[in-house]
């Protein structure tokens, strides 16, 4: 089993959830690292290598000049601790249902690079902890699509920094796209808000549209109606501050 | 310590801790908080929670703020360690440690040293630190004292302190 930052990893063994009988330290990877600009025909983007640490994301002048929107979401993860060793490719690859990084890259048309191949984001969150990835499968790097503009809003669950619910909205040319992490098992593309907001780009879009809450998360913390609640009401939120 | 040294084989690393290098074997379990406090005897460093939840046993790893209770030692090979014994001295304390005395910012002292290696790398992000950005900067670091009013004061003065003087021992 692989290692990066063993921010999810080292606290799952102590707690027998994970019991791997060995470990391979990423981290000395020099093929993970590093943050560039990619020239596509179409679509500006970025690549992200797999072993970016939050912070660096957060941090990052191409990003900030690029995509700023991104850098919000890597500066939103848990603490400052956490964001010094946590990585990009270690978040997608656990697929934490309630991880922030996941909305981006459904919201951002990304695709994550392996060794060998190219997984769209609307084709890598399969389930609660599952993702595309095979077993030795590396999170080499992530290419993100920069939109025209983008905002994540996200509750924050005020003891773990979790999100509850978090909500990017990402405006391309060819339409909307909605990224929403902390829902469902895992993270999700929320179709029904797109189609709204491709037709009135307007918070008050959102209030027709119907979020069926079956097979959502629903714990001590939220249940699954008032995590589909919030869906609505960070969408909203979402769409005002790009107005504003 | 719920994770015990008990690994079949023990793995050489080379580690500088607080400007010192050290030539070891770990177990491949060995938490690096572990390797601090048992194998250097460098106590400094406390265990709170070990669930990565409170930052008490916040160091820093080539000169980042890191829960040294979530790092394998192993991780730590060929990096610079940092711990509140190498910040300053009894005779010689660090800004941030006399602006932690000076504001009263510590009761039982059990989050202290957490909190200012933690308060430390803030500082080196920017030396004027308002209050909400200190309390948002201190979010993984818990003090069950709850002194966190004066905690807030004293990470703002020790900034401030550390600006004008910048006596870091092992970070340039
Ligand atoms: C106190 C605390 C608060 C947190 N709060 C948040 C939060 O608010 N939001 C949030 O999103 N996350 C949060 N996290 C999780 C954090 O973001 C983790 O860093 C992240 O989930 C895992 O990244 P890692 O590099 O530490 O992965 P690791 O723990 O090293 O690995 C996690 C899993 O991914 C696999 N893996 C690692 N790297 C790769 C790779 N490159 N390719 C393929 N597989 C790989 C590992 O084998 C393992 O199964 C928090 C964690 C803690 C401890
Ligand atoms: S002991 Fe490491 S975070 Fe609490
Ligand atoms: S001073 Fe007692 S825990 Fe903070």
């Amino acid at each position: 089993m692989y290692v990066s930052g063993g921010m999810t990893l080292i606290p799952s063994m102590k707690q027998r959830l994970a019991a791997p009988s060995d470990l391979i330290d990423l981290s000395s990877l020099p093929e993970l690292e590093g943050i560039e600009q990619l020239n596509d025909a179409q679509d500006s983007m970025l690549r992200v290598g797999g072993l970016t640490r939050h912070n660096e994301v957060a941090g990052n002048v191409l990003i900030q000049r690029h995509l700023p929107v991104l850098g919000q979401v890597a500066a939103a993860i848990g603490d400052n601790q956490v964001r010094n060793r946590g990585t990009l490719g270690g978040s997608i690859a656990n697929a934490d249902p309630a991880a922030d990084l996941p909305a981006a890259l459904l919201a951002m048309k990304a695709s994550v690079n392996t060794q060998d191949r190219q997984i769209s984001a609307d084709e890598f969150f399969l389930d609660l902890f599952e993702t595309a990835l095979d077993a030795g499968d590396i999170v080499v790097s992530v290419d993100f699509s920069t939109p025209q503009q983008a905002a994540y809003e996200k509750f924050r669950h005020p003891a773990s920094g979790y999100a509850v619910v978090g909500v990017l909205v990402a405006c391309f040319a060819d339409g909307v796209r909605v990224g929403v992490t902390g829902a469902g098992p895992c993270a999700f593309r929320a179709c029904a808000l797109e189609d709204a907001l491709n037709q009135q780009f307007l918070p008050q879009a959102v209030d027709a549209v119907a979020i069926p809450d079956a097979g959502f998360n629903s714990d001590i913390h939220a249940s699954a109606e008032y995590r589909a609640h919030l869906i609505k009401v960070l969408t909203k939120r979402a769409v005002a501050s790009l107005l504003s | 310590m719920s994770m015990s040294d008990s690994g079949s084989q023990s793995i050489a690393i080379t580690v500088t801790v607080n400007g010192e290098p050290h030539h070891l074997r770990v177990a491949p379990n060995t938490l690096l908080v572990t390797l601090l406090r048992e194998h250097l005897g460098l106590t400094g460093t406390h265990v709170g929670c070990d669930t990565s939840q409170c930052g008490a046993c916040t160091i820093h790893l080539d000169g980042a703020a890191v829960k040294s209770c979530a790092v394998l030692a192993v991780q730590a090979d060929n990096c610079e360690v940092l711990t509140i014994e190498g910040l300053g001295s009894i005779d010689n304390l660090h800004p941030m440690q006399q602006a932690f005395r000076d504001c009263h910012a510590l009761q039982c002292g059990f989050c202290t040293p957490g909190m200012i290696m933690q308060a430390v790398d803030l500082a080196q992000q920017s030396s004027d630190l308002d209050a909400d950005t200190i309390r948002q900067g201190i979010e993984g670091n818990l003090c069950r004292c709850t002194g966190y009013q004066n905690i807030v004061e004293a990470v703002a003065k020790g900034a401030s302190m550390m600006a004008g003087t910048n006596t870091l021992a092992h970070e340039a």
